[in-house]
């Protein structure tokens, strides 16, 4: 998974999750949500994806997001990164 | 019947998809050459599987000359160092429709076609909410239908073989 492999990352939703699957356990899932668009860069990989594209922000520190690779489909992952978060909450658009 | 003129493109991207589809392989190469015949600049991107499954199937580099990994193709087109006329985007799972609406994305204007194909193609080919011609057929090891749909999207003479 590119650089992603090398963070500690985990896996929410199993390999092979659509994406509508992942936009949906997001916004059932967490109460801070975020939009972005495909191509929108976090933890130096470009997010693939139908827009609008739902990302969760859990307990001010970690980011849940959808990653897309083309034999596995999308894996839903949770991984914490402060500057990152504090990045969304300022380029993303925000749920109301 | 449409009056609507499409100009040829002068460049294109083929996004290709898992490899574990036989006909992929051969509708790639298939759609490079007579994209290269008619003038197009064809780079063909996937991952490295497809990509040595290209370089291997066209050692010569006869139909297609530039390859270039996903992750890398998607960088750069969105940091808009590459662009195209035209793109294809094979799709035979959830993943690479997720592609193709990227790619939807990233070039709003240009001419995209996804190729929808695989044991169960018509689900997949629902997703797309997203402005595109879709060619669906249901094809896992025999291109021919498939070719013969593509011909007509794409204007190319009806072929005997």
């Amino acid at each position: 998974m590119g650089c992603i492999e090398n963070l500690k990352y985990e896996m929410i939703l199993p390999l092979g999750a659509s994406f509508k699957e992942c936009r949906e356990y997001v916004e059932r899932n967490f109460k801070e949500i975020y939009y972005v668009d495909p191509g929108y860069k976090i933890f130096d990989e470009y997010i693939i994806g139908l827009p609008p594209i739902a990302l969760g922000i859990e307990d001010g520190k970690k980011i849940i997001f959808p990653y897309t690779k083309p034999c596995h489909g999308t894996y839903l992952l949770r991984i914490e990164g402060l500057d990152e978060v504090a990045r969304v909450r300022k380029t993303a658009k925000k749920k109301k | 019947m449409t009056d609507e003129i499409i100009a040829p493109p002068k460049n294109a991207i083929l996004l290709l998809g898992c490899p574990e589809v036989p006909v992929q392989m051969a509708i790639a190469l298939y759609i490079a050459h007579n994209l290269q015949k008619r003038g197009v600049d064809v780079l063909a991107s996937g991952n490295p599987s497809v990509l040595n499954l290209l370089k291997v199937s066209d050692p010569e580099k006869h139909y297609v000359s530039k390859m270039v990994v996903l992750e890398k193709c998607i960088e750069e087109v969105v940091e808009k160092k590459r662009s195209a006329d035209l793109c294809v985007v094979f799709a035979h799972n959830d993943a690479a429709i997720s592609y193709a609406a990227t790619m939807r994305h990233l070039l709003p204007n240009q001419r995209l076609v996804v190729i929808i194909f695989g044991k169960n193609p018509e689900p997949l080919a629902e997703l797309i909410d997203f402005k595109c011609e879709k060619i669906v057929e249901k094809a896992v090891h025999n291109p021919i239908q498939l070719k013969i749909k593509i011909n007509e999207v794409f204007e190319w003479g009806a072929s005997k073989t």
